[in-house]
């Protein structure tokens, strides 16, 4: 004998019934939560961009941001100037830092003008010119924070990525990767060339800082290409910027 | 008389030995392969599989007699996929760091065959608290192997345990490293986990014969 939750018309009523009760639960979750996390997303930005310039509390090997009690109070004292660069016209905006980099990479694919935004911190007597960037790892999106000084040279940097594999592409976050880079031009004979992710480097130690180089990861090549590629895609279009700097 | 009656208590002990899911089932290896280069990635995947595991074979169990035979498996599906939304949902709003390291093995967990293993092969026909028991036995079970493999791999691989560096600096030739000692990339990649899972095995069916399948 067939169960009555066999029957054709039960099956669909119970589809529409779960469907209905998990899709309102879900959507009401998600807009409970939203400010939160949209808060969380705002103060990790902060920490990031701080984080690159050096205002951070890392010990020894460790990652560690400024807490997020007092991240707000040290983005506004460290940061000067909050930058956004179209199409050669630079203008001021004190919440540059929330652009979607993601949406103004779409924009740019769809033939507009993008914004390009541009941190200007101030530490120690030093200038640092943030500036985030975003590209493609092996699985999913990678983005960092890069520091930099007026020459274009490295001065910190804060990588992450979405989904890279742990142990491999996802140390791309961790500081033995993410220090190489400090110290390291991005120019070459007054020339744009980037910083190449190279497994022929040679130089694990990082001593040569004017090898365009950094030491890749093993078993992380993908990923150390992208991070090769978005650093030479993305810091590209500052380069004016930086010029124009010296200029005047 | 304990917690558990003797057939309860089976239930939880059985997945961690003879009725291991992954090295006598022969599920969730995917996840196994995945995520075991580390140590601390294994640990958030078995705690995240626990959970997932033993609420997901309670809301089956408890639907079992509602849910239509037809359409069971994309229930099944709904229910996983919800659980581990809400999970993530509630992890970005009040512990953003640790839903960052878990955002990789959100789909990961979504797909464990073991999930829908357990609910098909027990959560279907059995009551709640037998489910719960059995989840949580299974997830162990997992988490064990996870953990036992992510242990190897990370420290013959690079040297270090929960990113702490056990054997010495390999650049600076300290410790084990400064007698010759180096590190085995090999171990990092994931075929090298089908190996450890394989030597598991091995053991496990050398220590009891009764394992092994006659041909």
């Amino acid at each position: 004998m067939s169960k009555k939750t066999d029957s054709n018309s039960y099956t669909i009523i119970f589809s529409v019934g779960m469907v209905l009760i998990v899709g309102s639960l879900l959507a009401f979750l998600a807009s409970y939560f939203k400010p939160t996390i949209d808060e969380n997303k705002r103060i990790e930005k902060q920490q990031n961009i701080l984080y690159a310039m050096g205002v951070n509390e890392n010990e020894e090997g460790s990652v560690t941001f400024i807490s997020k009690d007092v991240v707000g109070e040290n983005f506004s004292k460290y940061i000067t100037k909050q930058l956004v660069i179209q199409g050669g016209a630079i203008s001021e905006n004190d919440q540059a830092y929330l652009i979607d980099i993601k949406k103004q990479q779409t924009l740019a694919k769809e033939g507009e003008d993008r914004l390009f935004p541009l941190f200007i911190g101030e530490k120690d007597g030093k200038t640092f010119y943030v500036a985030p960037i975003r590209g493609k790892g092996l699985w999913d999106a990678i983005w960092a924070y890069v520091a930099m000084d007026e020459n274009m040279v490295i001065q910190g940097a804060y990588f992450d990525h979405k989904g890279e594999t742990a142990g491999l592409g996802a140390n791309i976050k961790l500081r033995f990767f993410m220090d190489d880079f400090t110290g390291e031009h991005l120019l070459s004979d007054g020339q744009f060339k980037g910083i190449d992710v190279s497994k022929s480097n040679n130089d694990p130690k990082n001593e040569d800082k004017m090898d365009n180089q950094v030491d890749a990861i093993a078993g992380a090549t993908i990923t150390g290409d992208g991070v090769s590629a978005m650093i030479k895609s993305e810091l590209r279009n500052y380069v004016s910027y930086f010029k124009n700097l010296k200029t005047n | 008389m304990g917690l558990l009656s003797k057939k309860d208590a089976k239930l939880i002990t059985d997945p961690l030995t003879d009725n291991n899911p992954i090295t006598i089932q022969v599920l969730g290896i995917c996840s196994a392969l995945a995520i075991t280069a580390e140590l601390n990635a294994s640990i958030v995947m078995a705690v995240s599989v626990l959970f997932v595991l033993g609420v997901g074979n309670v809301v089956i169990s408890l639907m079992r007699n509602i849910i239509p035979s037809k359409i069971r498996i994309i229930v099944q599906l709904i229910v996983v996929a919800t659980l581990v939304i809400i999970v993530d949902l509630v992890l970005k709003a009040f512990a953003y760091e640790l839903s960052k390291t878990l955002g990789a093995f959100i789909g990961l967990i979504i797909t464990n065959c073991i999930i829908m293993g357990r609910f098909e092969a027990f959560a279907l026909g059995n009551g709640p608290w037998k489910s719960f028991l059995d989840g949580i036995g299974n997830a162990v079970g997992y988490g064990v192997i996870l953990i036992i493999v992510g242990f190897f791999r990370e420290l013959l691989g690079a040297g270090t345990l929960l990113g702490f560096k056990v054997l010495g600096d390999p650049i600076e030739k300290t410790g084990l490293y400064a007698i010759g000692y180096e590190n085995n990339g090999f171990m990092l990649l994931a075929p090298m986990a089908l190996i450890v899972v394989g030597i598991l095995i091995w053991v496990q069916r050398s220590r009891n014969p009764a394992l092994i399948e006659e041909n």
